[in-house]
């Protein structure tokens, strides 16, 4: 298993609110730039720990984060 | 000194409100969402509070449909602009101010349909009246929630079932009444929803907002500016996403920072609690008035039909006379004239001269009320 995922979302406001929704459930997340291997854009990502995905997808999706894509990340 | 001129902006600003600004520039001095770094993740982390606030506020279920602006003239702006097309049907009411009405009155130079419904005197609306004139296949219906020359709260509520019946939208202009009034869009099922951050809600001036419901289809609209928003920088067009799609340039971090203390300070007050005593200020305001010779109120007659803005004219006294002696005599201070709203005074029946509008709001005293009084019985007199 990787040791992170990366989220990414549509806009830095998605990032902000990603981290926020998540972090009040109690999940540890480090917003990050966007890897450049994943994509072109130059806004941020949200870094999470790999176990957590499908806690965090669930987290996003119920307070309508859109997300863009999950990646492994090491 | 008297402050009564809330419904031009509120003063003085609760103190967190000025700290918020202040840490905003010390502490979270980066471009939110455009550099990566954790001066740029602290900006951003503050307008992302903002953007909670917001929306718990005005009872919005999803932050990211609120759109940040520089003020409330902008938010209607980019919301009519957005939407509408030439030959759009836009219904809209005789209690608009020039934020609604100039915008309108220039989409209509390009062949906007423009509807006026009439108000009555003490700027109500006739419901069966707007009824009529909201025809089926109407685009929208734009609304003052209040009246900033005579408080008349309108019933959103009605007007947007009224809209939505003939399938048109419903956009609310929150200027008066965000802070002052409770509001839950979901209840008073707006569509958009217009609002600024420097007066009810105590923000500094600078701020204002867009908040945009279910029913409005995004991909339609025009992003009406365009430029950096920080995200999909590889592409030359405008994201579609909100808040994207309307926010561009470098946001007023300092001033939505200080929004977000506004907002969370009149939600820890509570907003009902603040209606409760605008409404006992009100009452106190108008009952006193009565007794002034020469005095006419305007506006509806019971304090819970209105906001505590008030308008008056002395008989025999010019308006500007009046709200001149009342700042240089008594140091109590108003505003004069058409307060932006030509639409409202023709409504009223005072276009030109206008009228004295005294606006109590949140810090405002039962005594300073006594004191307005007892100015007003003496500038009636001589």
């Amino acid at each position: 298993m990787p040791r992170y995922r990366v989220i990414l979302v549509h806009t830095t406001a998605a990032a902000m609110r990603g981290e926020a929704v998540l972090n009040r459930a109690g999940l540890g997340v480090k917003l990050i730039p966007v890897p450049r291997n994943l994509s072109s854009d130059c806004g941020l990502a949200i870094r999470i720990a790999a176990q957590d995905r499908e806690q965090a997808l669930t987290v996003l999706a119920r307070e309508r984060v859109e997300i863009a894509g999950v990646h492994d990340m090491e | 000194m008297i402050y009564l001129d809330y419904a031009a902006t509120s003063w003085p600003k609760p103190p967190e409100v000025l700290k918020a600004m202040v840490d905003f520039l010390e502490r979270a001095g980066g471009n939110p969402g455009r550099s990566g770094h954790r001066l740029s993740i602290a900006a951003g982390r503050v307008i992302n509070e903002a953007r909670e606030a917001a929306a718990e506020c005005f009872g919005s279920g999803d932050p990211l449909r609120v759109i940040f602006t520089p003020n409330v003239t902008y938010a209607l702006n980019v919301g009519l602009q957005a939407l509408l097309q030439p030959g759009d049907r836009v219904v809209t009411t005789g209690i608009e101010h020039n934020s609604v009405m100039r915008p309108l009155r220039e989409l209509a130079k390009t062949g906007l349909d423009l509807v006026v419904a009439p108000c009555d005197p003490t700027g109500g609306i006739d419901l069966d009246a707007l009824r009529r004139l909201v025809t089926p296949g109407t685009r929208l219906v734009v609304a003052n929630h209040a009246s900033n020359v005579v408080g008349t709260i309108l019933p959103a509520a009605d007007i947007a079932a009224i809209s939505h019946h003939a399938g048109a939208l419903f956009m609310l202009d929150a200027a008066q009444t965000a802070g002052v009034l409770p509001i839950d869009l979901k209840t008073l099922d707006v569509d958009l929803f217009a609002f600024t951050g420097h007066k009810g809600l105590h923000g500094p001036p600078g701020t204002g907002g867009l908040i945009l419901g279910e029913r409005v289809d995004v991909d339609a609209m025009r992003p009406v500016f365009a430029g950096g928003t920080g995200s999909r920088s590889e592409r030359e067009q405008q994201p579609e996403i909100l808040p994207d799609k309307f926010e561009v340039g470098t946001p007023n971090g300092v001033g939505i920072a200080g929004l977000a203390a506004g907002i969370r300070h009149v939600m820890a007050h509570g907003i009902a609690a603040i209606r409760s005593d605008e409404m006992a200020l009100t009452a106190q305001l108008c009952a006193g008035l009565t007794t002034i010779p020469g005095v006419q109120i305007y506006g509806p007659g019971s304090p819970a039909a209105r906001t505590a803005t008030v308008s008056v004219t002395l008989a025999g006294k010019s308006v500007s006379e009046v709200g001149w002696r009342l700042d240089d005599e008594f140091e109590i201070l108003t505003r004069v004239g058409l307060h932006c709203s030509p639409a409202t005074h023709r409504t009223i029946g005072t276009f030109p001269e206008g009228t004295v509008r005294l606006a109590p709001g949140l810090a405002t005293t039962p005594a300073e009320i006594d004191a307005t009084l007892r100015a007003l019985s003496a500038i009636a007199r001589g």
